[in-house]
């Protein structure tokens, strides 16, 4: 808001709207402090059931292990539970899920962006709707053709589930970025005798790629956080990080050890502050472009 | 664009949306009709002591092979909708006839597993969703009156929860709220029980999805309110001012009504993200005191047994309540268009 409107408010507003945002960014970031702060403990201070202040001295864990930092956690999931593995899947099939859907997805919203004719409107209102169904209910209608034709379990399986699920978004925010590349600069590479894909490849791919890589990081965000698609189709030797962690919850009975999950959600969680860290400006313009062009 | 050159380029797109999302909706209203093939049943004659009996058996190995010959099932119409899982209108009748009160009803009612998911669901798709939409506008009011300095490392930590992976902030949650974490022991110092467990009671669960709900949806609001705010117009709020506006009414009525575009774009997001409410539930182990309709198809489909046909006929109801919930936002679009004419 304007400057003349802030020189007019009052101290005890500004100090309320303080608080607030102070008091908000606590809830929003101190559940993970805590969480970074006690995978390096053992599970008596984490969860110590005399009192939640060990957790930040560490007082069973200078007991257990003889410092006051432990990486017994780390160790055990990434090392004896085989946590490597999930990271690995994790990012072949982010990857090529990424990739993948870009690629689909600048042709298709390109052509979007340019059509000019209804039924590219109608095709965006589709988009639309098999945005909005719940991925569960897709996944139920994989299984048992997938099971069939021997193609449940797989890595590139998953890949394809996902590309597909990713689809309506990212022709959403792919054709909103080609509409506001000028039609023009197109029209007269194709007047100068290139055709249709021509003029995309040698006008339109060199200016596109703030687009790309904003829509890109969501696309990232998508296949990275899924749940739901890798818990059901992918076999256990298959398995990313996202189900591997849930699947230490089942078993920490058995290892009796729940840090192991603790230390692989600080581990899975990393990669995303890196993200946000870099990205952070392509992050809020990419989910303001949606609301401000869909 | 040609329609040939259109369709050129847009089919890869298409058919991975055709193959992967709309086959499968076929596939499960195709499955929802079909129930498991029955257990194939054989007469076997036994020679005992007192003559000869005819007992029946199941015939192991002839099921087995039936079922795995058609691992559809047979043809049953929509019995798999009408039973005790899914709508189960005979049980729904039958209490109905014998309870005095709604109350008793509505407890009937969350006994069966169809009804017990759909409210749930909507309860968190009610609350949740305005929630959101006011935390996300007093965020992004406050967050707009700080030092410019100050906005990015804000903005920066007011992302985490909405960025990271669902199941984790979940978990991290739920960890801080266990009767022995750092939250469950606060709160029982507070409450001065000390065997105050979020997990024992329904309603206290319904409690902690919905704050997680709020906790990781208000960011998003936040960012597109926050944006919207840098795009209010000078002119009006000073001409507010001169007219004597407060400051709560130049917020009251150019603030808001220009951010109320934003508010649409937002609900509209939030409806559909918490219809579907599904990882909260997985990461805070709740299935005992709260399940939603995508909590009920996952565990048709990881049990011992999976339920295909029975976790088809939820997932159509579930597309039917997805369909109701965007029908309004279609048929505004529908107009919108045909008042600009297309193209």
């Amino acid at each position: 808001m304007s400057a003349v409107s802030s020189q007019r408010k009052s101290t005890g507003l500004v100090i309320a709207s303080t608080a607030f945002v102070i008091l908000w960014l606590v809830i929003a970031s101190f559940p993970f402090l805590w969480t970074v702060w006690g995978s390096f403990k053992v599970e008596s201070d984490f969860f110590s059931r005399a009192d939640w202040t060990n957790a930040i001295g560490g007082v069973r864990t200078q007991i257990e292990t003889g410092g006051a930092f432990t990486l017994n956690g780390y160790r055990g999931a990434w090392i004896q539970e085989e946590f490597w593995r999930a990271a690995l899947n994790t990012m072949i099939v982010v990857v090529s899920t990424v990739v993948i859907s870009l690629t689909l997805g600048t042709l298709g919203g390109y052509a979007l962006a340019r059509s000019g004719f209804r039924y590219a409107f109608w095709l965006l209102m589709l988009a639309l709707v098999f945005r909005a169904m719940p991925h569960i209910t897709l996944v139920s209608g994989y299984l048992l053709p997938f099971f069939e034709w021997n193609l449940w379990g797989h890595l590139p399986t998953t890949i394809i589930v996902l590309v597909a699920i990713n689809q309506p978004f990212t022709l959403w925010m792919l054709h909103s970025f080609f509409l506001n590349i000028p039609k023009e600069l197109d029209e007269s590479a194709m007047v100068d005798g290139c055709n249709r894909f021509e003029a995309f490849w040698r006008v339109i791919v060199p200016v596109m790629w703030p687009g790309v890589i904003t829509t890109g990081l969501f696309s990232f965000l998508l296949a990275y956080n899924d749940f739901t698609v890798t818990a059901l189709l992918l076999n256990s030797e298959n398995q990313t990080m996202v189900p591997k962690i849930v699947s230490f919850l089942g078993s920490t009975f058995e290892a009796g050890n729940v840090m192991f999950a603790v230390a692989a959600v600080v581990s899975a969680v990393i990669p995303l502050l890196i993200l946000i860290l870099f990205f952070q400006r392509q992050i809020v313009s990419g989910l303001t472009a949606g609301a401000v062009k869909g | 664009m040609p329609h040939r050159t259109f369709f050129w380029f847009i089919l890869p797109s298409l058919l991975a949306m055709v193959l992967f999302i709309l086959a499968p909706i076929v596939s499960v209203v195709v499955q929802s009709l079909h129930q498991q093939h029955e257990q194939v049943l054989i007469e076997v004659e036994n020679q005992g002591p007192f003559g000869t009996t005819i007992s029946t058996v199941v015939d192991q190995e002839a099921t087995q092979a039936l079922r795995e010959a058609e691992p559809l099932g047979r043809f049953v119409g929509l019995a798999v909708y009408t039973d005790r899982a899914h709508l189960a209108f005979e049980e729904i009748g039958s209490a109905w006839s014998t309870t005095d009160s709604i109350g008793d009803f509505v407890s009937r009612l969350m006994n069966l597993p169809f009804y017990r998911a759909l409210i749930f669901t909507l309860a968190y798709v009610a609350v949740v969703t305005p929630l959101t939409i006011v935390l996300g506008l007093v965020i992004a009011l406050g967050v707009n009156g700080l030092p410019g300095f100050l906005k990015g490392p804000t903005i920066f930590l007011s992302l985490l929860p909405m960025i990271v992976t669902p199941i984790v902030g979940g978990l991290v949650l739920y960890w801080m709220l266990d009767a022995n974490g750092v939250l469950g022991q606060t709160l029982q110092d507070l409450s001065g029980n000390p065997n105050l467990s979020l997990k024992a009671s329904t309603t206290l669960t319904w409690v902690t999805l919905f704050i997680y709900g709020v906790w990781s949806s208000a960011p998003f609001a936040f960012v597109i309110y926050y944006a919207g705010l840098q795009s209010v117009p000078e002119e009006t709020l000073e001409a507010a001012m001169i007219d004597g506006a407060t400051r709560w009414e130049r917020i009251r009525y150019v603030v808001i009504p220009h951010l109320a575009p934003l508010t649409v774009f937002i609900a509209l997001i939030q409806l559909m993200d918490n219809f579907r409410v599904f990882e909260p539930i997985i990461a805070f182990n709740a299935e005992a005191n709260a399940s939603s309709l995508s909590v009920n198809i996952f565990s048709d489909l990881r049990g011992d047994i999976a339920l295909f046909n029975s976790a088809a006929a939820t997932s159509v109801l579930t597309i039917i309540g997805v369909c109701i919930l965007l029908t309004p936002v279609l048929i505004r679009t529908w107009r919108d268009f045909n008042s600009k004419g297309g193209h």
